[in-house]
């Protein structure tokens, strides 16, 4: 894997982090909510180097 | 919101469902292999890297079987799974591996250059994770792969690919694209470093005849055909005629074009001493207007629409209501090959290679290509790989 792959998976793992911190702190919106999580699914995918 | 945290548990616990019903089939998918039983041809197995040592331990390294013969002579490659999504080669290359003898000269197949698209999927166009074909002793599974690399793999895709060394400007898809990559280079990317593999394969072992197999969409011009740069047109001519007038099927030629780099039949005869060939067998199921990508129009290239199309004139090949199956993909596959050989030994008798085992076109239609496959439960201990 090359260093700008794992800046890559750096990034990735940090949106993920953000969206889930996002996901926890939202207080209003249901389709914020679920918005949260579908922005969520590829990203998750790519850190379990599933797709 | 009234019941928060019952809500976001309720919706947390419906995308971790969600992720682990379409995430498993796939994460399964990538791990499936098919064995490959090694006929009594095969003397050695190589790995890739064995051509260039960075790939070892990456999704670039693949089997390379060598089956040598008796006699001195000539040395041929052939490779299939550069575009893992196009079988009919792939299948080729395995029923070779498993029958074929090689009494004069030395061949290397190849059956899945492209180890990390073999390993990829394409949901979003509904692929099927795999396909089964009949055999004499029960299904054999195949994993149905992908045209490019995976990104898991190779990452991230530049805005722009700059061909390396022609500095041809190309999309950026392409650098992931193993017959956009050649002749490579043992820095690159990933996939750059597989074509210079081959490469080095091809020029270490003074390879004279090099063969990419591949399959092409009943809408895309250059299908059903033989295409071939200057310097093989002859031969390819040769075996055009030949099979027509032999085995009964079309196979016409179509020249490399000069201009459009990276491709295995334009650079391998610009950076090696060897004559290049890409097959294409028409695929069906590639076409866009079709049903739906099922198992089914994957093995017999039955489409309602095409058969439409076909009818308006539509496609570049003949389509009627046998579709176009994969035993006839294959047996094509099979009978050009063995023709090139043919021809290639003609015209140049110190180089020759002869084989004998390998099923031509009639006896793959006839028995279907399942019929060439051994069972890997009854075969002798060390000859079962993985593809």
């Amino acid at each position: 894997m090359n260093i700008i792959m794992i800046f890559y998976y750096l990034i990735t793992a940090y949106l993920v982090f953000i969206l889930g911190w996002n996901f926890v702190r939202e207080k209003k919106s249901v389709s914020h909510l679920i918005l949260t999580l579908l922005v969520l699914t590829p990203l998750v995918l790519r850190l379990l180097r599933v797709k | 919101m009234k019941n928060e945290k019952i809500l976001k548990i309720a919706l947390g616990a419906l995308f971790a469902a969600l992720l682990i019903a379409g995430g498993i089939p796939l994460s399964k998918h990538h791990r499936f292999r098919t064995p490959v039983v090694a006929g009594p041809g095969v003397t050695r197995v190589l790995r890739l890297s064995d051509f260039l040592p960075s790939l070892k331990g990456t999704a670039g390294d693949t089997n390379v079987y060598v089956l040598e013969g008796r006699e001195p002579g000539g040395a041929a490659l052939f490779m299939a799974g550069t575009h893992p999504n196009e079988p009919a080669g792939i299948i080729a290359a395995m029923i070779l591996i498993e029958n074929a003898t090689v009494e004069k000269g030395t061949l290397y197949v190849i059956p899945t250059l492209n180890v990390s698209a073999s390993r990829e999927t394409r949901p979003g166009d509904g692929y099927p994770l795999y396909f089964d074909i009949p055999t004499p002793w029960g299904e054999k599974r195949f994993r149905m792969g992908n045209r490019d690399a995976s990104p898991l793999d190779q990452w991230p895709d530049p805005d722009v690919y700059i061909h390396y060394p022609e500095k041809q400007l190309l999309s950026f898809l392409d650098i992931r694209n193993t017959n956009r990559t050649w002749p490579g280079r043992p820095n690159g990317l990933l996939m750059e470093r597989v074509t210079y593999a081959a490469m080095e394969l091809i020029r270490k072992n003074q390879v004279g005849l090099a063969v990419d197999l591949h399959g092409a969409e009943t809408m895309f011009p250059v299908t059903n055909c033989i295409v071939a740069p200057e310097k093989a047109a002859k031969i390819a001519t040769m075996v055009s005629m030949t099979v027509k007038a032999v085995e009964g099927f079309d196979n016409h030629v179509e020249p490399s074009p000069q201009n459009f780099r990276g491709l295995s039949h334009r650079e391998i005869g610009d950076y090696s001493d060897a004559l290049p060939f890409l097959l294409e067998a028409p695929i069906p199921f590639l076409d866009q207007p079709t049903g739906p990508k099922t198992v089914k129009l994957m093995l017999d290239g039955k489409d309602p629409f095409l058969l439409k199309l076909a009818a308006s004139k539509k496609l570049f090949v003949p389509y009627d209501e046998n579709g176009w199956p994969l035993d006839k993909r294959v047996g094509q596959h099979a009978s050009v090959l063995l023709e090139l050989l043919r021809q290639y030994s003609k015209k140049f008798p110190e180089q020759a290679i002869r084989v004998s085992g390998f099923p031509r076109y009639a006896d793959i239609v006839q028995k279907g290509a399942g019929a060439w496959f051994h069972d890997p439960a009854e075969a002798v201990a060390g000859s079962v790989h993985e593809e």
